[in-house]
């Protein structure tokens, strides 16, 4: 009998993506409020590598007819000391029994694992940032690559075979290239003739044939084409994200918690999304600095609070560097609310003066103790400002923040997609 | 002594072919085996995750339900929860056996010794899939499907496509023909004949023939309620069947969808009767084969000993009390009763010749076992075949729970003079596929009035349907139906416990 053994290891993989992609679409809602729910419970540098989420099974649940309840019976095997007739407590003992048996589908949750690429496009789906390139376009252009016909020259791996092809047979045919099938008539005539005189004729053209087949080659370098690219520059919107934060002795952990968080919320949004964002780190105490990403985050710092004294430094930062007319601006601020009384009025008038009249969009995150402000009576002195600010008019964003689980929520409605520029401004 | 097939652990493909000529050489000559022409492939362990998603097929429609099987395998391959199988046997013929790539060679020749010749003798005899399932035409009806499903999604969208599937899957364990009918199932004229259909369809299309006045249609009322369920096949278990025939409004690439769910289902009915069997005759084979093939010196001991160590894991059989325990093992199962009719065949004891008269001493084991093999499935292989001593050796006992029963959970028998009878008919219930499955039938439709579905539930036991699961079917059944279905759940005495109602989902667009 033949036995036929196949290596089908070669075979193209990936036979079930097809499958997988269905069902990640059907799933969609379950899989991004996982997502979601994921990354709160995880440290924001690790969210965007991908990973293991569960969904409800309910939502993707195949219903069966099935039976339950009802008298039992069963066969077991492994008796040790049970008699004819003896009786066994429904709990404890009986309890292997109730997970033995039957039916193994009564799992609550579906776990599976995302890849990157699938995890990161469904936490940053319907993200993104309001109003960006209404600037003038930026010089700083990417260059992309464009198909512009064929060359003589280039690398190997850009010839394109049908077009040599092509060339070559049209010179073939120019130059009277003797078929393949010629010479082999030929051939096949000399075996067949009997006359000598003849005979030596044809093998003369024979050869003759022979040698001009072998001056004309099959494929001539000159033949040779390559597909030509061309680079083509994309114009990209330049744009400039601030971030504010207040690392004031006020601040609690909790808050500083919260307000990085945020913060790298944001950054990992900006560095994923968008490749032509520059991010420019200032915190404050009762004086401001610009920092790296590094000591954003992680460092250090403690002190009083002057609120203005950010919005000051980042007023020269974008004096000294980014031209308002070319820029896309925006600021995010994370702060406690609190601030020097005497400071309200300077930071008023940088706001409005200043900061307001070149930003694109301005967030105000502020971040409160566990279990708390949401529902604070009185509001805090910047909250109080930022709202009289926001009610006449300017592109102002403002949220309160106490629980990490917040987080997600209040981010994913501040850079949620608009329909039209209009609605920047509202809360 | 001859010569080794292989050393160490490495093998090539010329090991492979040496490997299945030395074990389809006792297969065939010293058990007697019959099989189907065998196609080994070795495949990847990303491929075995594909075959699981598909039940195991080489080629099967897309569906989403696919996708969260596969999604669902895999998490768990990764984490280490499941290990994956060492091979996935096709009953089709060519048989078709999948190997793991990471098999050692020993293990490759268990696979194939188990798989190749085990599984493929029982696919070939066993009169379950002799009647049930096309061997030959498997493949092929496979790929009609798969192009089917594909032409119906281009032409009717897919939602409209997802939906029918849905619905014919949550019917599916319900698609079933219990019972023999007319001819056994031709699945390559199957295909041939959903084309033609189509094409007649097509060529006698005549818009006209709505123009027509219908006569006076027959009061309906004067049709008596027998003469109606006469007409209607009713009472009918097989539901996608009842649906594919007589549901008014489907059109005629959702009556073949649900054909070929059922065909599908049908094809599997035989497996799910006969887990033990078909796993206790594979497990026999491979034991059988490799002993032998160790005596003959074309297996070191060191391997020999590696084969029985993964041979005693596969034939593990936890105690009821051990965290390891989901029930019984079909692989122990069935290889032990195995075990054990070879021991009543070559040497009983007077108990065996008092419970097995017809082959005890008989001698002749692969004649005994050949004709087991064929002609049972396993509640019956169960019911005959489990022997005193394979009770005692398992010590198995039997659990009666009433919730009514205040005092508990009773021990109805054990495994003593007394009880032999009553485990060994038990166990047997318990891998009755019949029994298993809730018994639900279409009963009546109402003709004249709203057209409702009417389907019996017979409660056994008082096990009455899962009430969540329940009405997601219903409400699949109904979207197919069209008009309402009522299930109502009737207990022995004909005293209803309780009844469902559900009308269809209103069809978002128009179905062509």
């Amino acid at each position: 009998m033949p036995i036929h053994i196949i290596d089908r290891r070669l075979n193209p993989g990936g036979k079930s993506l097809e499958n997988r992609q269905r069902f990640l679409r059907r799933a969609k809602s379950l899989v991004q409020g996982a997502v979601k729910k994921t990354s709160q419970e995880r440290d924001i540098k690790d969210v965007l590598e991908g990973g293991e989420v569960t969904i409800p099974l309910d939502g993707m649940h195949e219903p069966r007819f099935r039976r339950e309840g009802g008298t039992r019976d069963m066969v077991l095997p492994g008796n040790k000391k049970f008699i004819e007739g003896d009786y066994l407590q429904r709990s404890g003992q009986g309890s292997a029994k109730d997970s033995g048996p039957g039916e193994g589908d009564s799992e609550d949750a579906f776990r599976f694992v995302l890849s990157r690429d699938e995890f990161v496009d469904l936490f940053l789906d319907d993200l993104e940032l309001p109003d960006l390139a209404k600037r003038k376009i930026a010089q700083t252009e990417s260059e992309g690559i464009q198909r512009a016909g064929y060359t003589t020259s280039g690398s190997p791996a850009n010839i394109s075979v049908s077009r040599t092809v092509k060339l070559a047979l049209a010179r073939r045919i120019a130059l009277k290239r003797p078929r393949k099938e010629e010479i082999e008539e030929l051939e096949a005539a000399i075996a067949a003739c009997t006359d000598e005189d003849e005979r030596t004729e044809l093998i003369a053209q024979l050869e003759a044939l022979k040698a001009k087949s072998k001056r004309i080659p099959f494929i001539d370098p000159l033949d040779i084409r390559y597909r030509r690219f061309e680079m083509v520059p994309k114009p990209v919107a330049q744009a400039v994200m601030f971030c504010l934060m207040d690392v004031s002795g006020s601040m609690s952990e909790h808050m500083k918690d919260l307000a990085k968080r945020f913060y790298m919320l944001l950054y990992v949004f900006l560095k994923r999304r968008y490749k032509h964002v520059e991010i420019v780190f200032i915190r404050h105490t009762d004086r401001a600095e610009e920092v790296d990403e590094q000591t954003f985050f992680y460092g250090p710092a403690s002190g009083g609070t002057l609120v203005s004294s950010a919005l000051q430094a980042m007023h020269e930062i974008v004096r000294e560097r980014f031209n308002p007319a070319d820029w896309n601006i925006y600021a995010a601020q994370a702060s406690d609310g609190d601030n020097s009384y005497s400071d309200g009025e300077l930071t008023g008038l940088l706001l409005t003066d200043k900061i307001l009249p070149v930003c694109q969009f301005f967030a105000y995150l502020e971040v409160g103790e566990a279990g708390g402000s949401a529902f604070d009576l009185s509001d805090s002195s910047l909250w109080t400002l930022y709202e009289r600010l926001r009610n006449s008019g300017a592109p102002l964003s403002m949220r309160k923040v106490s629980e990490r689980s917040e987080i997600f929520p209040v981010f994913h409605d501040l850079f949620q997609r608009r329909e039209t520029a209009q609605e920047k401004a509202a809360p | 002594m001859t010569e080794r097939l292989f050393e160490g652990a490495d093998w090539d493909f010329r090991t492979l072919q040496r490997i299945t000529d030395a074990c389809e050489e006792v297969a065939l000559k010293d058990l007697g085996l019959d099989v189907y022409p065998n196609q080994i492939e070795v495949i990847t362990a990303e491929q075995m995750l594909d075959a699981y998603s598909s039940v195991g097929m080489p080629l099967f429609y897309k569906h989403w339900s696919f996708g969260k099987h596969f999604a669902f395998h895999e998490a768990s391959y990764r984490k280490g929860l499941m290990g994956l199988a060492y091979e996935i046997v096709i009953n089709s013929s060519p048989c078709i056996s999948y190997l793991m790539e990471e098999n050692t060679a020993t293990m490759q020749t268990l696979v194939i010794a188990h798989a190749a010749f085990g599984h493929n003798h029982f696919f070939k005899n066993n009169y379950l899939f002799k009647q049930w399932t096309d061997a030959e035409g498997i493949l092929d009806y496979l790929d009609f499907a798969k192009n089917y499903v594909m032409q119906c999604e281009e032409r009717y969208g897919r939602t409209e496509v997802e939906r029918t599937l849905d619905a014919a899957h949550a019917l599916m364990s319900h698609g079933i023909d219990r019972y023999p009918g007319k001819k056994k199932l031709d699945l390559r004229a199957e295909e041939k004949r959903a084309g033609r259909r189509r094409q007649h369809e097509e060529e006698v299309f005549n818009d006209l023939w709505r123009t027509v006045p219908a006569g006076k249609s027959k009061s309906r009322s004067t049709l008596s309620i027998e003469r109606r369920r006469k007409l209607l096949g009713l009472p009918q278990e097989n539901l996608l069947y009842f649906l594919e025939k007589s549901a008014p409004r489907l059109a005629p690439w959702q009556r073949e969808l649900l054909r070929i769910v059922r065909h599908i289902a049908q094809y599997f009915y035989p497996q799910s009767q006969t887990k033990v069997m078909n796993e206790g005759t594979a497990t026999y084979v491979h034991y059988r084969i490799m002993t032998q093939l160790h005596q003959q010196g074309r297996i070191t001991d060191g391997n020999f000993l590696e084969f029985l160590g993964s041979h005693t894991n596969v034939v593990f059989q936890p105690e009821f009390d051990d965290p390891r325990f989901s029930g019984f093992n079909p692989y122990a199962l069935g290889f032990a009763v195995m075990q054990d009719i070879e021991r009543i065949v070559t040497r009983p004891e007077d108990e065996d010749r008092e419970w097995f008269p017809d082959i005890a001493g008989k001698n002749d084991v692969m004649g005994v076992l050949r004709d087991v093999w064929a002609n049972y499935r396993d509640e019956s292989f169960i019911g005959q075949f489990l022997s005193p001593k394979l009770m005692r050796q398992f010590r198995m006992f039997h659990l009666h729970d009433d919730p009514e029963e205040r005092a508990g959970i009773r021990v109805d028998a054990i495994h003593d003079e007394r009880g032999f009878r009553r485990v060994r008919r038990e166990l047997a219930r318990q891998h009755d596929v019949g029994y298993i499955d809730a018994n639900i039938e279409v009963v009546d439709v109402d003709l004249s009035g709203d057209r409702r579905l009417i389907l019996h539930h017979h409660v056994i036991k008082g096990a009455q349907l899962n009430e969540t699961d329940a009405k997601r079917v219903l409400q699949h059944l109904a979207d197919l139906w069209t008009y309402d279905v009522a299930l109502i759940e009737v207990d022995a005495n004909d005293k209803v416990l309780r009844e469902y109602v559900v009308s269809p989902r209103p069809i978002p667009a128009a179905v062509a």
